[in-house]
């Protein structure tokens, strides 16, 4: 009894430590397999083995991660790296504590049917282009001088798949597989991945308001460490992980596809520790940075600080 | 007992249900096979009939909304219209139409003036009546949603994907939209989208009402292959048929769907399109919307029927198998059952019971005519056997007969050696051994007077009891001829003439008689066709006596015989034999011969004379194995000198 009661006193007594050390968490989109780690990470208390207590927010068209982390109504959440570049720029004092995707999977992809087989094929076609992401397929045609007709690509692939559009943007752990989906076979299609063409933009990557990281830098290194670890079991629990992911889509009234959450995640892990990685994984690489600063700085002028400024390399004491 | 396995019965049995069951198989699995074929056939005529109805209602539905915006469109591009007459116009038309769930006219970037941006006036039913929005603004950019976006883009109207209308109440909606244009500087302008909105909640009870067996069912696939109408809610606008088919790795599926959503129609069978089961498909597009409709029969329920009489039909094949086992069993053993009484019977006949009694048979078929058969063989054994006890005991009793008279034969033949104790001149010795009970040789020897002895060796043409018969009378009437003084060729003719007289059967005896003085060693002798005696001179030389033989004795009355005449010296031998003797043969045929016996005797010479004799008979025995074809008779006389000069042979021979 007396045991017991000690017992009881000390789990108490650990919780109210970690309570100190709260975090909420914005993916920048709504649950699904590219969040796996996050979603994994706190169903198999890795967080709270840090010692943090994480919430994490359904993100979506009406949550924007960038503007929620901006007004403080989150702590942390995931961006692309040249938006946060873009954002930094414009006077939002982010950081990077963690460069998750290591490869773009930003895509093109071409109807072979189109006509489309090689890059230089693109001149004279109609390519439909997210809004937001137009920087690297710009900065293709621009460097093989292609003449393309440009069109807004709105949240579905339809356009491409009624034939509005000669090709289309596609994230390689998402809309590929749609197309495939909706019955395109693979050979019937031609793929640009930015990451050949020497426009490797690393997407998804954790960051911090400056003033908040400083606050508390063990919190973020505790919040990173546990991350990895979610992604690390979930690509080795897919099917666990899985079942965690379309639990949390269903919560969120998502309709939920196992076999598009199965794709993604086994996408997500060859973007996340692609084969021959020279560095850590969750390490954001210097010439990655720097590739993608400059070319935003040709592109449309952005300035951007220098690496040491953007990114805290973080690193749990363990 | 015959083990079971190995029967008639069995075999037969085993034969015929193979076979059966082959022939049942081959039956039953073209029978199969044939009406299997069959309702695939009117499952594909009752599919085309089930979707063929069902795709036209679809059609006019969808006809009659396409018209409300491209009537407008029409309306539009004849030149420009008001504000107030625009939504009038929208306002009418989702009035005028009930399958209408709201209709918008929505304008490119300043196109319906120079001012507007977003110009888009929307009329939509909200419960009973009908509300207005304007769409578009800084959340809602229209321009590049694919209602807006796809039919400008490929400049002609389109249907969009179904989608979950969420402001209203989550209903399944699809939109019909058509691009218009103007004239502007003389050129065809993109200058809005008309877009009318339709609830496709009529279109779930038109497809669930198809109704296929228990478990069959009707399901609509959008032009990417999204599941708009399927029983299964959660496919709903959530799942393709594609990825179905990557769900359950089913290639085939794919390409299944692939043919759908290109608008073929096709009857197919798939492996499984939900719980795993197997089942026919059959598909037709829904043309205006590129959607394409699809039934699914269940394999098992459409073969339901099939499977029940299979099942019926291996009962009753399985039952009839067995009785017709059980029935051919039970006639091979109606017929092999008497066979095996037989084989019983027979048994027991063989061993010697030749009264056991025949199981009775009555049938006619083979069977009954070899136990008739076995009856009849058996009555013939019973008498054969009775008529070989029979002639068995006779025989048996001549035997004892033939015996009888061989002993008495035997006696009358003189059987004292030497013969007589106060005649010491001579030593003699003799043997006979019949070759069959009876024989017909013979020999006598006896005294005339004091110095003279007479001593005959005969055989008797002919073998067993008449020979013998014969041989008697023949030793008798030598015995009763030879009387004191009379000379051998005398005796031999007073002998055949009593022999031949009345002597039908035309018997003959060969005989050799002779009569020695014992004083003088002089032997005077007579032949009547007997073989040459052997004279063994003390000492010396063993030839054959040279004296031509006579006639036989008996067979033609009133023959002269000569008389012939030698002397002995004490110490030589006389030897008489019949031809049993040089005649015995060995196993080859080879003949004992006359030289054989000459070098024998000369071998033997100096030994006693019982010993010289019974040592030849012994060889004669050995040298034709126990086969004696004839009779051997065998006399050996040794003259020992007179009774004054007599000398030790012994000391003599020394």
């Amino acid at each position: 009894m007396f045991l017991l009661w000690c017992g009881c006193v000390g789990l108490l007594t650990a919780q109210a430590a970690a309570a100190t050390r709260k975090l909420s968490f914005i993916p920048l989109w709504s649950p699904q397999a590219q969040f796996a780690g996050y979603y994994v990470a706190l169903e198999k208390g890795f967080y709270r083995g840090q010692g943090i207590e994480v919430e994490i927010l359904d993100g979506g068209p009406e949550r924007p991660a960038d503007v929620w982390l901006e007004k403080g109504k989150a702590d942390i959440g995931t961006l692309w790296l040249s938006e946060a570049i873009k954002k930094r720029a414009q006077g939002v004092r982010l950081v990077n504590v963690a460069q998750i995707l290591q490869r773009s999977a930003l895509m093109l992809v071409a109807k072979k049917s189109s006509g489309i087989r090689t890059v230089a094929d693109f001149d004279g076609k109609t390519v439909a282009l997210w809004e937001s992401f137009q920087l690297q397929p710009l900065a293709l045609f621009k460097k093989y001088n292609l003449r393309v007709k440009v069109i807004t690509q709105a949240h579905s692939i339809n356009l491409f798949l009624r034939g509005g559009a000669d090709a289309a943007s596609a994230m390689f752990y998402n809309e590929y597989h749609t197309i495939i989906n909706a019955g395109l076979n693979p050979e019937e299609l031609t793929t640009f991945f930015f990451y050949d063409y020497g426009l490797n933009f690393p997407e998804d990557g954790l960051y911090m308001l400056e003033k908040n990281y400083n606050r508390d830098p063990a919190a973020a290194a505790a919040f990173v460490k546990a991350t990895l670890d979610g992604w690390t079991y979930a690509f080795k629990h897919k099917n666990e992980a899985i079942e965690i992911v379309l639990r949390r889509m269903r919560e969120a009234g998502i309709p939920a596809n196992r076999m598009h959450q199965k794709w993604m995640l086994e996408k997500m892990q060859g973007l996340i520790s692609p084969k021959g990685l020279a560095t850590r994984v969750g390490e954001l690489q210097r010439a990655d940075y720097e590739r993608v600063a400059s070319e935003l700085a040709k592109s449309g002028g952005w300035k951007s600080v220098d690496y040491g400024s953007f990114y805290r390399a973080v690193r749990s004491s363990d | 007992m015959i083990e079971f396995r190995k029967s008639i019965a069995f075999r037969l049995a085993r034969i015929f249900s193979v076979s059966v069951i082959l022939i049942f198989f081959m039956i039953f699995g073209l029978y199969y096979r044939f009406t299997r074929r069959m309702i695939e056939k009117s499952t594909a005529e009752n599919a085309k009939n089930l979707t063929l109805g069902t795709v036209m209602r679809i059609e006019g539905i969808l006809r009659s909304v396409q018209q409300v915006p491209e009537n407008m469109a029409g309306v539009l591009e004849r030149g420009p219209v008001e504000k107030k007459q625009l939504l009038a116009l929208i306002k009418s038309a989702v009035e005028k139409n009930p399958e209408l769930y709201g209709c918008g006219v929505s304008f490119a970037p300043y196109s319906f003036d120079r001012k507007s941006l977003y110009f888009a006036p929307y009329y939509y039913r909200n419960k009973d009546s009908l509300s207005f929005a304007w769409l578009g603004g800084e959340n809602y950019r229209y321009f590049v949603s694919d209602w807006f976006q796809i039919p400008k883009e490929l400049g002609k109207p389109q249907w969009s994907e179904p989608y979950f209308d969420t402001g209203g109440g989550n209903i399944l909606m699809a939109s019909y939209s058509v691009p218009f244009y103007r004239k502007i500087n003389g050129r065809q302008t993109f200058a809005g989208v008309i877009c009318a909105d339709m609830s496709l909640q009529w279109l779930r009870e038109m497809v669930s009402s198809i109704k296929i067996l228990d478990t069959g069912y009707a399901f609509l696939l959008s032009r990417n292959g999204n599941f708009v109408m399927h029983p299964d809610a959660k496919l709903i606008m959530n799942e393709t048929i594609f990825g179905v088919a990557e769900g359950l790795g089913d290639k085939k599926l794919r390409e299944i769907g692939r043919d759908m959503i290109r608008g073929k129609r096709a009857f197919v069978r798939i492996q499984q399109l939900d719980a795993g089961r197997p089942g026919f498909l059959y598909y037709t597009p829904v043309t205006s919307a590129g959607w394409s409709l699809a039934v699914l029969f269940p394999w098992d329920e459409l073969m339901a029927d099939i499977a029940h009489l299979n099942q019926l039909v291996l009962l009753l094949g399985t039952v009839g198998m067995l009785l017709l086992f059980g029935v051919v069993v039970s006639e091979a053993r109606a017929i092999t059952g008497p066979l095996t009484g037989m084989a019983d019977a027979t048994a027991e006949i063989a061993s010697g019971n030749l009264d056991f009694t025949m199981p009775e048979t009555l049938s006619q078929d083979e069977v009954g005519m070899l136990s008739r058969a076995f009856s009849s063989m058996q009555q013939s054994l019973k008498s054969h056997i009775a008529r070989l006890t029979e002639t068995t005991a006779a025989k048996e009793r001549i035997e004892s007969e033939l015996n009888i008279a061989r002993e008495i034969q035997l006696s009358i033949l003189p059987k004292i050696f030497p013969p007589f104790a106060g005649m010491p001149e001579l030593d003699l010795f003799a043997v006979l051994k019949s070759a069959r009970e009876v024989g017909g040789d013979l020999y006598d020897f006896f005294a005339m007077d004091d110095d003279h002895f007479c001593f005959v060796i005969g055989d008797v043409s002919g073998k067993g009891v008449p020979a013998s018969l014969f041989m008697a009378v023949t030793k008798t009437l030598f015995k009763a001829t030879a009387v004191k003084d009379t000379p051998p060729e005398v005796v031999l003719g007073k002998v055949n003439g009593e022999l031949s007289k009345g002597n039908e059967k035309a018997m003959f005896v060969t005989a050799f008689l002779a009569i020695l003085n014992t004083k003088t060693g002089v032997i005077e002798f007579s032949n009547g066709g007997h073989n040459l005696p052997v004279v063994i001179r003390k000492g010396g030389s063993v030839e054959y006596l040279r004296q031509t033989g006579g006639m036989v004795v008996g067979a033609m009355e009133g023959v002269e015989f000569e008389r012939g005449t030698m002397t002995l010296a004490p110490g030589d031998r006389f030897f008489l034999y019949t031809d049993g003797v040089t005649e015995a043969m060995d196993e080859n045929k080879v003949l004992f011969s006359d030289e054989r016996l000459l070098r024998e005797l000369k071998l033997l010479e100096g030994l006693p004379v019982k010993d010289v004799l019974n040592r030849l008979l012994a060889m004669l025995v050995a040298y034709s194995k126990g086969d004696q074809s004839d009779d051997i008779t065998m006399m050996l006389l040794e003259y020992q000198g007179p009774k004054s000069a007599r000398i030790n042979p012994a000391a003599s021979r020394g």
